[in-house]
């Protein structure tokens, strides 16, 4: 079968599995755009208000789904806007591939119009870029851009294709959706941790995204369930284990619950389960867990001993890992270190409810009591982000999008329209702030084009809360650039671009406004007047330990 | 903080010599020197890397330099079991300097002079490069007025055989 480049692509992708793309046009592209009109039965094709919306947007579809995303735009300017997306999705691991348009071969490195080396600039971040030089290379170097994007630790794969070659014709010969290349774990001292494990007096767990990614929930309750083994996750874990489950602590880290994080400091054995060691958890390095000895699991190699010095390390799928490990693992009861763990969390930081204003905490309850534990959550970055990790009733892996690596405000428009797109039966509900939804709030427009029925949480406290809580704390209160005094009235913006949008102030007026969001066809905003004084609590500070948490 | 020096069979695309250095350069890894060259094999080329750091750092290069999808072998090249040579081109005034006693420490070395011209020679010196240390050491009191030493490259001794990823 001849066809040209872009047909090439576009039956490639089809092959891969891709039904929903995300993207926007321009001159390079426009054969792409071609392809993509001819195949539309097969193919749907989001178009977003700007290139950064759509890579939030592949991101958020790959996170709620597990497939790999996919955003298409063009050369120059349409590729160097997805660099945000990209990075984003590098730092938490999230399939993606993104295609650029590039101006024709013989235009390459003329300073051309919308010319761009976007390949030397994702380098960084990206597992892999490829740059197509031949059409008869095409179809091939797609399908190795979905390999890698899809095995081992997952991670964004570019793709970026000279005009002349959508344009230039070849055969094509389909094959079959590629399989993500598996290694296999290094399980050698697996005997020896179970019995470090069956030995432990206190053992913790601290695990992290990788859980999530290998779909290892099950094993890891087994072998928490069974040990008797208190587990604390990361934000890119959330839903891993039910809220409610007897052995999960909930947060871990700058932010975690204290009881989490005083066992961290305490036990006396810590599995670190698919995660990385981040600033944001091991906040002093040479303190965090230093009363344990730490086994280290991860599927990435570099990431062992990269922060934390392991005891004990494998190498492998967090999955497999465990399956194996829960061959030699004892049934165990720690009833002292229960005890210890239940006398912390009399500790932990509870806020009290009140009816006459709105609080952050309050607020995403009522919100999670009206969509259901079915509901997709979607952040931006800031307070509000923590807030929602926090008090969210997590319960299902994928239903919590946030940007944990990158921290990107901006992410959660555009992360939520992927996430709407491919659970259109389920309610999405954004949390934002002001601060957050003021950087990509053009989104709106694309979720009223495609009657997307995001709904939309606003706490705003007019100011940049996260920038302004660290004034308060460390910088005695000068507010620099952190009140921005902006006077958007955003119900009329939400009118504006053709969606619904409401305004509260107490609980009663919350719960009201979501009664409508949760039956509405189309996009939601609600505004939420919060204090600016409110806090994300408790909080340790960079470089400290669990003695420092903030609690006021 | 201890000198390493690691071998990387890659696949020889455009572009596999920046993904490379950026690498490093994102990570703060140290890059001493740093040679690529063509190998037997047309598809694959070897960066051969000196660098400086103790041993979790190069542990860490190795295996951040293991994730590109590019980088088909990588091995620590230890200076015992190898061959590790850097070549070294000095160019001489013969204008002050006492040329007697300085050919005699170029033989000394094994270096050899492969160009007289009008107020100036060049030597040339294939070395370890501890060795090519210890030459530049032992001629620095001469007036020089260039000089231009290559990167290391290395090969294991004796029967080694490499499977490619």
């Amino acid at each position: 079968m001849i066809l040209n480049g872009s047909e090439i692509l576009v039956n490639v992708l089809i092959e891969q599995g891709v039904d929903t793309v995300f993207g926007y046009p321009g001159g390079a592209v426009l054969n792409i755009y071609d392809a993509l009109y001819k195949y539309s039965d097969k193919i749907h094709h989001y178009m977003t208000a700007h290139e950064q919306g759509a890579a939030h947007a592949a991101d958020g579809y790959a996170r709620a789904t597990g497939k790999t995303g996919v955003v298409i735009a063009t050369s120059g300017p349409g590729a160097t806007n997805l660099v945000t997306g990209i990075a984003t999705a590098y730092m938490d691991s999230v399939p993606m591939v993104a295609i650029t348009g590039n101006v024709p071969t013989q235009l390459i490195g003329c300073d051309s119009f919308q010319e761009v080396y976007i390949a030397g600039i994702t380098m960084p971040i990206t597992k892999h870029n490829f740059v197509v030089r031949k059409v008869e290379k095409l179809a091939d170097t797609v399908r190795e851009a979905f390999r890698i994007a899809s095995s081992g630790r997952p991670g964004p794969v570019l793709i970026d294709i000279p005009k002349d070659i959508t344009a230039n014709k070849t055969t094509f010969v389909p094959a079959e959706k590629v399989v993500p290349a598996v290694k296999p774990a290094k399980l050698k001292n697996i005997e020896e941790i179970a019995e470090l494990i069956n030995r432990s007096e206190r053992p913790f767990i601290y695990f992290g995204g990788g859980v999530r990614i290998s779909g290892a929930g099950d094993e890891l309750r087994e072998l928490i369930e069974r040990a008797d083994i208190p587990a604390a996750h990361t934000l890119m874990a959330a839903g891993v284990l039910g809220y409610k489950e007897k052995n999960n602590l909930g947060l871990i880290g700058m932010h975690g619950c204290y009881s989490a994080n005083a066992a961290a400091n305490r036990a006396d054995v810590m599995l670190a389960i698919g995660t990385r060691f981040s600033d944001r958890v091991a906040l002093n390095t040479e303190k965090f867990g230093h009363n344990s000895r730490i086994v280290h699991i991860d599927i990435d190699p570099s990431e062992i001993n990269k922060i934390i010095v392991a005891d004990y390390s494998i190498t492998g799928d967090v999955k497999e890992v465990l399956r194996e490990l829960l061959k030699y693992v004892k049934p165990a009861k720690h009833e002292a270190w229960s005890e210890q763990i239940t006398k912390w969390k009399r500790d932990d930081y509870m806020p009290e409810n009140r009816y006459d204003v709105l609080l952050p905490h309050q607020i995403v309850d009522t919100a999670c009591e009206y969509a259901g534990e079915d509901a997709i959550y979607v952040t931006d970055v800031g307070q509000h982000q923590l807030w929602a990790a926090q008090y969210l009733r997590h319960v299902k892996p994928r239903n919590f999008l946030t940007s944990g690596g990158l921290g990107t405000m901006g992410y959660g428009y555009g992360a939520a329209i992927g996430a709407q797109t491919a659970n259109p039966d389920k309610h999405v509900v954004h949390f934002t702030s002001d601060g957050s939804l003021h950087m990509n709030m053009n989104e709106l427009c694309t979720a009223v084009s495609y009657g997307l029925p995001v709904i939309t949480v606003i706490m705003n406290n007019a100011v940049l809360g996260m920038v302004r809580q660290w004034q308060c704390s460390f910088y005695e209160r000068r507010f620099s650039s952190s009140e921005p005094e902006r006077k958007t009235d955003y119900v009329a913006v939400a009118k504006a671009f053709g969606a619904e949008g409401y305004h509260c102030e107490t609980p009663a007026e919350f719960e009201e406004a979501m009664k409508k969001a949760i039956k509405s066809k189309g996009p939601v905003w609600i505004e939420c007047k919060i204090d600016r004084e409110e806090k994300v609590l408790p909080m340790i500070p960079s470089g400290a330990t669990v003695h420092d948490t903030i609690f006021k | 903080m201890k000198k390493q020096c690691m071998v990387l069979l890659v696949q020889n695309n455009a572009g596999v010599l920046a993904r490379v250095t950026s690498m490093f350069m994102q990570r703060g890894f140290n890059i001493d020197s740093l040679t690529v060259s063509s190998t037997d094999n047309p598809h694959i080329s070897r960066i051969t890397v000196m660098t400086t750091g103790d041993s979790r750092t190069f542990s860490q290069i190795m295996k951040q330099t293991g994730k590109l999808v590019e980088a088909k072998m990588i091995f620590s090249v230890e200076p015992t079991f190898s061959l590790i040579r850097e070549l070294l081109l000095i160019k001489f005034s013969t204008e002050g300097n006492d040329t007697e006693t300085l050919k005699k420490t170029i033989l000394d070395f094994g270096a050899n002079v492969i160009d007289m011209s009008n107020g100036c020679f060049v030597a040339e010196l294939t070395e370890s490069p501890q060795k090519i240390d210890a030459f530049l050491e032992a001629v620095s009191s001469y007036k020089i007025i260039e000089l231009c030493r290559s990167g290391a490259i290395a090969l294991e001794r004796g029967l080694v055989s490499y499977e490619l990823n």
